[in-house]
């Protein structure tokens, strides 16, 4: 079979309070054959059980589910999850954490992860921002639609919380897709399948 | 970090840029960076380039060469690791219910915190130590790259306004007295209690470029690897293999798993929730 290059590469999304309703509406409804990656910094409890996230989701969803260690390999197709009190980040094929200080008093940040999703995939990145009550992601969605990636934002008259898409709609007024959550799994999955 | 946008682009300019101010502070002071993860490693980076009202990473590869001064500030932002007293209370209560049984059976016991930071790890295995009524039978050797936060370690000083963070980790640690018991405030300031620190030996270690230097019945070295890349993890846990007496015992940050990494065979699984391994060949 001939490959064919993908338009995009990977999804990093960004959410915070109602995140863990949203994001089982998002996650639950990407298909089996969902194509890409998918890492979520989720804000949380420092002492919130890793494990416990990441099953609770696997579930719930068609796609596999798994709460991200130390320079694993990224595979096609897989849910991951940043670790609570850790920022995530994006290395060529792999994840990296780190323990360095809360950023936007965030740790996991969505600012770092975006950031380094787009130091490894540039325009190949599609950026999506939920419901949340802090304006965490949005440094980050910029630097995605800065390189030319995809950007999404939750509507925030939909949102749980609308002060993080808010937030983001300042620093990217015109993003690739304003959604409501609904919206936002069969929207993905368009994308996921364009090609280069 | 400030955002210019074009910076936060993957940027080949950035790249070349990076690499030769890793490979400049290399040649000029010795300090090898050069395979450091990169996510973190940029970022920190640029947070010097904004700290020293630099406009790009060669502005600031210029500043470091020729002020000692801004490479002193550039190895504490990149050296300096976030820690604290009994992080990961449940990784303190594996040791004491895993680990401290095995160390029990030896006469004498080698501890080494590779990568001690600002000292609080150190004083958490002290006092663990003592709890278990093995410190006075232990030698912990604790190194870090950079002297400075060696010489805050070996001093005991810590912040009073993280004590009561301290003090909850302690006790979910499974801390058996109280954790008062063991610092005494002096003005915005705590000491540890200096007896801890007898039988503890401070000492200048880098991971990227020493080698081994003792057989060691259990290395603890969380949250250090994180930082560099593959290729640079592989080597340094070669280094700790070969610091490790047979049945010697690795303990690593809750989320770095030997798995990934060429010598995993070489351990067994002790606690594989806490990333606490058994070396067996």
């Amino acid at each position: 079979m001939r490959t064919q290059v993908m338009r995009y590469e990977i999804v990093v999304v960004g959410s915070s309070w109602g995140g863990l309703g949203a994001l089982k509406v998002l996650l639950g409804g990407l298909p089996s054959d969902f194509r890409l990656p998918v890492v979520v910094a989720q804000h949380r409890s420092v002492d919130s059980r890793d494990k416990g996230l990441a099953s609770y989701y696997d579930a719930r969803c068609q796609l596999p589910v798994c709460a991200v260690e130390d320079k694993q390999p990224i595979d096609p197709g897989t849910v991951y999850f940043a670790p609570p009190d850790y920022h995530l980040l994006i290395e060529a094929g792999t994840f990296a954490l780190s323990v360095d200080e809360r950023v936007q008093f965030s740790r996991p940040s969505i600012d770092v992860l975006f950031e380094s999703a787009v130091d490894s995939f540039g325009s190949k990145t599609i950026g999506v921002i939920l419901t949340g009550g802090n304006p965490d992601g949005a440094e980050g969605l910029l630097a995605v639609a800065d390189a030319g990636g995809f950007t999404i934002v939750q509507d925030p008259v939909d949102a749980e919380k609308p002060d993080m898409p808010r937030a983001a709609l300042e620093t990217v007024p015109r993003p690739g897709a304003l959604l409501g959550l609904d919206e936002i799994p069969p929207y993905l999955t368009k994308l996921a399948g364009e090609i280069a | 970090m400030s955002h210019k946008g074009s910076h936060l682009t993957r940027d080949d300019l950035e790249s070349i840029e990076i690499r030769l101010l890793l490979e400049a502070v290399y040649q000029h002071y010795g300090y090898d960076f050069r395979k450091y993860a990169r996510g973190s490693l940029r970022r920190r980076l640029w947070r010097r380039v904004d700290a020293e009202g630099c406009k790009t990473i060669s502005g600031l590869q210029e500043r470091v060469l020729h002020n000692p001064v801004a490479m002193d500030a550039l190895l504490m932002d990149l050296s300096v690791n976030v820690t604290a007293m009994f992080r990961d209370p449940t990784f303190y209560m594996a040791l004491r219910s895993r680990v401290i049984p095995i160390l029990r059976t030896y006469p004498f016991i080698r501890v080494w915190i590779a990568g001690c930071s600002t000292g609080e790890e150190v004083y958490s295995m002290a006092i663990m130590l003592r709890e278990e009524g093995l410190l006075d039978r232990a030698r912990i050797y604790a190194t870090d790259i950079n002297e400075r936060v060696l010489e805050r370690a070996g001093d005991g000083v810590l912040p009073l306004n993280r004590m009561q963070t301290f003090t909850q980790n302690y006790l979910r640690a499974g801390g058996t007295t109280a954790f008062s018991e063991y610092y005494k405030a002096d003005g915005d300031r705590a000491r540890v209690d200096n007896s801890l620190l007898d039988n503890v030996v401070f000492a200048h270690h880098n991971l990227v470029s020493d080698g081994s230097f003792n057989e060691f019945h259990l290395i603890v070295c969380r949250n250090v690897m994180i930082y560099f890349d593959k290729e640079l993890q592989d080597e340094v846990h070669d280094l700790l293999h070969d610091s490790l007496v047979n049945l010697g015992i690795l303990a690593l940050g809750n989320k770095e798993s030997i798995h990934f990494s060429r010598i995993a065979s070489r351990y067994e699984e002790l606690d594989p929730e806490e990333k606490i391994y058994r070396r067996i060949a």
